[in-house]
């Protein structure tokens, strides 16, 4: 099993593209998700960052191309527990919702457990070593909605993690947390790839503290305008995808840029 | 009250009906209010209304129809207009809500039409749109219950799939939750437990006994499962209140019910306020001592 460098990628998407109207969203996208890498997608607003992991999930279906989730077609794909998402809305939810921390992240495992059948005493425990795993144990009888953006991340983060997946798929999960929980944020992630194994898909239009985590990056604006590694694309010109929109930041800096 | 529930069969048939329905309609409100849709019930009820009208149309040319009680062709009007709104929210993606009101006219503007033609203006209407304790009879009384059984059943089998829909429902279908089947489902739930709760609250209040339970819920809620407990001892509370006014006070059970659960949710909202008050003075009052 540890063995992976030989396996066939876990995402693997052909010649993609997606138009809404006349307008094209997505163009002639080929983009391969090897297991246990630490991908970076970065784009500015409106690149077709989302729409894409959309189209990954089989939540939009593409006008053209083909995509292959664990060596499956999508529309065959039927393993969702395998694949853990956390999506930009998560940082939008209802928090008037009247549920625990244990009640979101129990909600991770539902697929699994499958219809018509209840959570037994060890899918409770595997929801308490999730919320350990992301530091969140100790809110566990806690309202999601007096927590933190920082703490509501982690908490959905544990939901996504609850299943083991194989492959984490984060859309912009910093926006609306605070710069020092991004930090730590961005060190959980990872821990996750490099002592759990786990895939990581991590969206964002955030470049500067990204780049100093993630093993690869891949520039999305409509195509695909660079995919290597994080270290390449350090030493590369960036200004030809982001125009005067983005300045280059390190993670050392702070940065207040919020549109 | 005693010597006469046990003499009146009429009121023993109001009682269970409202023991049941006051368990019920809170739950289903628990997810109807946590998923928006609190509207929906006013349009289905309106539906109900629909059907109880068109029952009364055809029991004056087909006679054997007046041995039945109308109870059956509300729950069939009321879950043909759900499935009808199902479909509508799927036609109009951008506007969801547009169903709701496309529904509660088509279940008015037909009720209207259907009483005038069975010259059905008079009391019994009456009943039916405010709640009455007398017209429960022992065949409504079997049919609620059936209801209750498998609707209590269903809910207990996918309570975790319509807590994650309620919840984020495109994370639950990311995560492979058959939602369109569950929604169905649910709504389904909802038109037959509405078109249940008409006897005894009436169709124009079958809502309020659905939503205001919850809504006081939810304020005292942490967890999902709390917002069940609390919902189901305020519904009940209310019901069997508004039913022993109804007997002693001789007026519509409805009502009282519907100013029983309004009542609990200012005092708790009053209460808040008043808590959230002095905790605010309390920390200004520190904050000038440090």
């Amino acid at each position: 099993m540890g063995e992976y460098i030989l396996e066939d990628p876990i995402v693997k998407v052909t010649n993609v593209s997606l138009k809404y109207g006349n307008q094209t969203i997505l163009e002639n996208i080929d983009l391969n998700i090897e297991k246990g890498e630490f991908l970076g997608l970065v784009g500015p607003n409106g690149s077709g960052k989302s729409t894409l992991i959309k189209t990954l999930l089989g939540l939009i279906t593409p006008n053209q191309g083909d995509i292959e989730l664990f060596n499956k077609p999508l529309n065959k794909f039927r393993q969702w527990e395998r694949i853990g998402f956390v999506s930009q809305k998560a940082n939008t939810i209802n928090t008037g919702f009247p549920a625990t921390v244990y009640e979101v992240v129990s909600m991770g495992l539902y697929s699994k457990v499958g219809l018509l059948r209840f959570l037994n005493r060890k899918h409770k425990r595997k929801i308490d070593e999730t919320l350990e795993s992301v530091g969140m144990l100790e809110y566990k009888n806690r309202n999601i909605g007096e927590l933190s953006g920082g703490q509501q991340q982690r908490v959905f983060v544990a939901r996504a993690l609850v299943s083991e997946p194989d492959i984490l798929i984060l859309d912009e999960p910093t926006v609306g947390v605070d710069t020092s929980s991004v930090q730590q944020f961005y060190q959980l992630l990872t821990k996750l790839n490099q002592e759990k194994h786990i895939t990581l898909l991590l969206v964002t239009h955030d470049v500067g503290v990204m780049t100093s985590y993630v093993s690869n990056v891949a520039c999305l604006n409509k195509t695909l305008h660079f995919h290597g590694t994080s270290k390449d694309f350090q030493e590369s010109d960036l200004s030809s995808l982001y125009g005067h929109d983005v300045q280059v930041i390190t993670h050392d800096h702070e940065h207040g840029g919020r549109h | 009250m005693m010597n006469e529930f046990f003499t009146y069969e009429f009121l023993q048939n109001a009682f269970f009906t409202g023991i049941m329905i006051g368990f019920l309609a809170p739950i289903l409100g628990v997810f109807i209010v946590v998923r928006r849709l609190a509207l929906i019930t006013d349009a289905l009820s309106h539906v109900t209304l629909t059907g109880i009208a068109f029952h009364l149309l055809l029991a004056q040319t087909f006679t054997f129809m007046q041995l039945m009680s109308p109870l059956y062709m509300g729950m069939t009007f009321a879950v043909a207009g759900s499935l009808l709104m199902e479909k509508l929210r799927n036609v109009y993606t951008a506007f969801k809500e547009l169903a709701i009101p496309i529904i509660l006219s088509i279940g008015i503007g037909l009720g209207v039409v259907f009483i005038s033609l069975a010259d059905g203006f008079n009391n019994d209407l009456f009943n039916y749109l405010f709640g009455s304790i007398i017209t429960v009879t022992r065949e409504d009384l079997s049919v609620i219950s059936i209801v209750t059984v498998v609707v209590t059943g269903l809910l207990i089998l996918f309570y975790k799939e319509l807590l994650f829909l309620s919840f984020d429902e495109e994370q639950a279908s990311v995560s492979g939750i058959p939602g369109k089947w569950i929604n169905i489902l649910f709504i389904i739930m909802t038109a037959l437990v509405i078109a249940s709760s008409m006897r005894i609250v009436g169709i124009l209040l079958v809502s309020s006994l659905m939503t205001l339970p919850a809504a006081s819920a939810i304020q005292l809620s942490k967890s999902f499962k709390q917002m069940f407990l609390y919902s189901i001892i305020i519904g009940e509370f209310s019901v069997i209140t508004g039913i022993i006014s109804a007997f002693y006070l001789d007026i519509s059970p409805g009502g009282v019910i519907v100013l029983v659960a309004l009542s609990i949710l200012l005092i708790i909202l009053g209460c808040k306020k008043i808590h959230v008050g002095t905790s605010r003075k309390k920390m200004s009052y520190t904050d000038n001592n440090t």
